[in-house]
């Protein structure tokens, strides 16, 4: 299965991540480089239920790609969202319905923020990820 | 130097917790459990289990005496007269509801139930809910700048169509003793009954209900050192009374045919089911633990602890204290720093405090916050943990500011 370029990149440096303060500053470097969200994207629709901070995700589907774009009032957390998308953004549909996401962070050493406490935004964003995947996926199979 | 806690060694939770790396300071939460309370929950199971109040052969009759046990020791921490004025539920959470069911129809519409604005969700929702089922008024006292209930609107607001109070005695987030005397006074003033949430008062210093002269009184015993699983409702006879039953099925009756059933009375008429037998037992261990301790000395220590720990907030740069903790707890946040962010830090370096809403939406929403942390104690933390946790917070924040 095809690594996209960010995600190699992203792998090599979280790997190679000594301790939890390089980690934590590594994970602020990548949440700067998310795109903003607009005021009018931040809106209760795109917003992710089930975490404490404020998340919001989007999806836009060209045919053959997904492209997924996040944000977070929260540092750490949009880190962990860039980590995300730079995964799962320009992957075809076929890949991205086989992605095993938790094993994604593992490989990153962050598997812990999967854990099922729910201050913990993760695990909410990737359950929203796959319904906007299944709702879609119903979506083509009704037209 | 550094304050040592003279029971931290009776607390193998904590201790395991220290090896492991972590620093444990969500007592409010949950607390760490004694020995004493470990080994009366093995040795109900490994002596014989056996349900209560059922059976008259050995091993039921021994564990109804030590179940029964517990009511008698609860009623002696609580000063309540009579151990039959204390029943036995499966949460505070759960206690609330019974309240809420079993005082229903007491109320008419256009009735006023009181509650205040830092009610924990439990001391709120199921009151919320009842109103809603009856078209009550839910009346919200205002706090003030401190956290504390004020007590000037509280005497316009509670008022000739109040039927109940329900407050804390001590709030989950703001860590401070509410003005009980005065606000049980004004409610009994309008014939009103009263619901004190001593969920986090039970667990620093005695409380006494004769003196507290409430109805109810509602706490929990995994909080209380002692196991989950298990809540607690005192209640005044008159006011026990007033309960009509709520949940229905073994034990909690006195006669039944097909169409028809009559109801025990308090305490076993409220405690339908089997109960948590191995729990209940266990928490009377808690409770002779606790008994056994010099309560001036544990007072003084958490009072040092939590004066330590106040100090040691207050110089940190830009941080804003939730209004004005003085005992067991601290809740804040950090101009500039999103809370979620500090928490995800202090979780990386071991340290176990609380983020978020705290089960009180309403109260942080009127504090225009999406979060804090929370910073609790219990008897068995010590300077050490404040040190630790203090080394760790400069850190994130240094990474964060």
């Amino acid at each position: 299965m095809s690594l996209p370029v960010r995600a190699q990149t992203a792998l090599q440096a979280f790997s190679a991540c000594p301790g939890w303060e390089q980690r934590a500053r590594l994970l602020m470097q990548w949440g700067d480089q998310l795109t903003p969200l607009s005021d009018a994207e931040r809106c209760e629709a795109n917003r992710v239920q089930g975490c404490e901070s404020q998340v919001w995700l989007l999806a836009e589907h060209d045919g053959a790609h997904w492209q997924f774009r996040a944000g977070s009032d929260a540092r750490l957390l949009r880190g962990l969202l860039a980590l995300l998308l730079a995964r799962v953004n320009d992957l075809p549909a076929s890949e991205l319905a086989q992605l095993d996401l938790p094993d994604w962070f593992t490989q990153l050493g962050l598997a812990r923020h999967l854990s099922p406490s729910r201050s913990n935004g993760l695990q909410a964003v990737l359950t929203r990820m796959q319904h906007l995947l299944d709702a879609n996926d119903q979506g083509a199979a009704r037209h | 130097m550094s304050l040592i806690s003279p029971w931290r060694a009776d607390f193998p939770g904590i201790q395991a917790l220290a090896a492991e790396g972590q620093t444990y300071l969500d007592s409010a939460a949950t607390a760490q459990k004694p020995q004493a309370m470990l080994d009366a929950l093995l040795g109900y199971y490994a002596g014989g289990a056996a349900n209560v109040h059922r059976a008259q052969h050995l091993p039921g009759e021994r564990a109804t005496r030590a179940f029964e046990a517990t009511r008698e020791k609860a009623a002696r921490w609580l000063n309540a007269p009579d151990a039959q004025q204390i029943i036995f539920t499966r949460s505070a959470t759960e206690t609330f509801n019974l309240l809420a069911y079993g005082l229903e129809q007491s109320f008419q519409p256009g009735d006023e139930i009181v509650i205040s604005a830092l009610e924990h969700h439990a001391n709120l929702l199921p009151w919320q809910q009842l109103a809603l089922r009856r078209q009550l008024k839910l009346v919200v006292l205002p706090l003030d700048q401190h956290g504390l209930i004020n007590l000037v609107q509280a005497a316009q607001l509670i008022g000739p169509r109040t039927r109940l109070l329900a407050v804390s005695q001590l709030s989950n987030v703001l860590g401070c003793w509410q003005p009980l005397d005065p606000l049980l006074a004004l409610a009994k003033a309008q014939g009103a009954l009263t619901v004190v949430d001593g969920t986090q008062g039970v667990v620093h210093g005695r409380q006494d209900m004769q003196a507290l002269g409430c109805d109810f009184y509602i706490c929990s015993s995994h909080k209380l050192y002692g196991p989950d699983g298990v809540g607690l409702l005192y209640g005044r006879p008159q006011a026990l009374e007033q309960l009509a039953h709520w949940q229905f099925g073994g034990e909690m009756l006195l006669h039944t045919d097909y169409s028809n059933a009559s109801f025990r009375n308090a305490p076993l008429g409220f405690e339908a089911g089997t109960p948590p037998i191995a729990s209940v037992i266990a928490l009377g261990s808690s409770l002779d633990y606790l008994s056994s301790l010099d309560a001036n000395a544990v007072s003084a220590h958490e009072a040092a602890l939590h004066a330590e720990l106040i100090t040691g907030l207050q110089q940190r740069q830009g941080l804003r204290l939730l209004g004005t903790p003085t005992v067991a707890l601290a809740s804040f946040v950090v101009d500039g720093v999103h809370h979620a962010d500090i928490a995800h830090l202090l979780t990386e370096q071991g340290i176990a405090v609380r983020a978020g809403h705290h089960c009180a939406m309403p109260l942080l929403q009127g504090l225009g916050l999406s979060g804090a942390i929370r910073v609790s104690l219990g008897l068995y933390n010590d300077g050490g943990d404040l040190q630790r946790f203090f080394s760790a917070l400069d850190q994130a924040l240094e990474l964060l500011q």
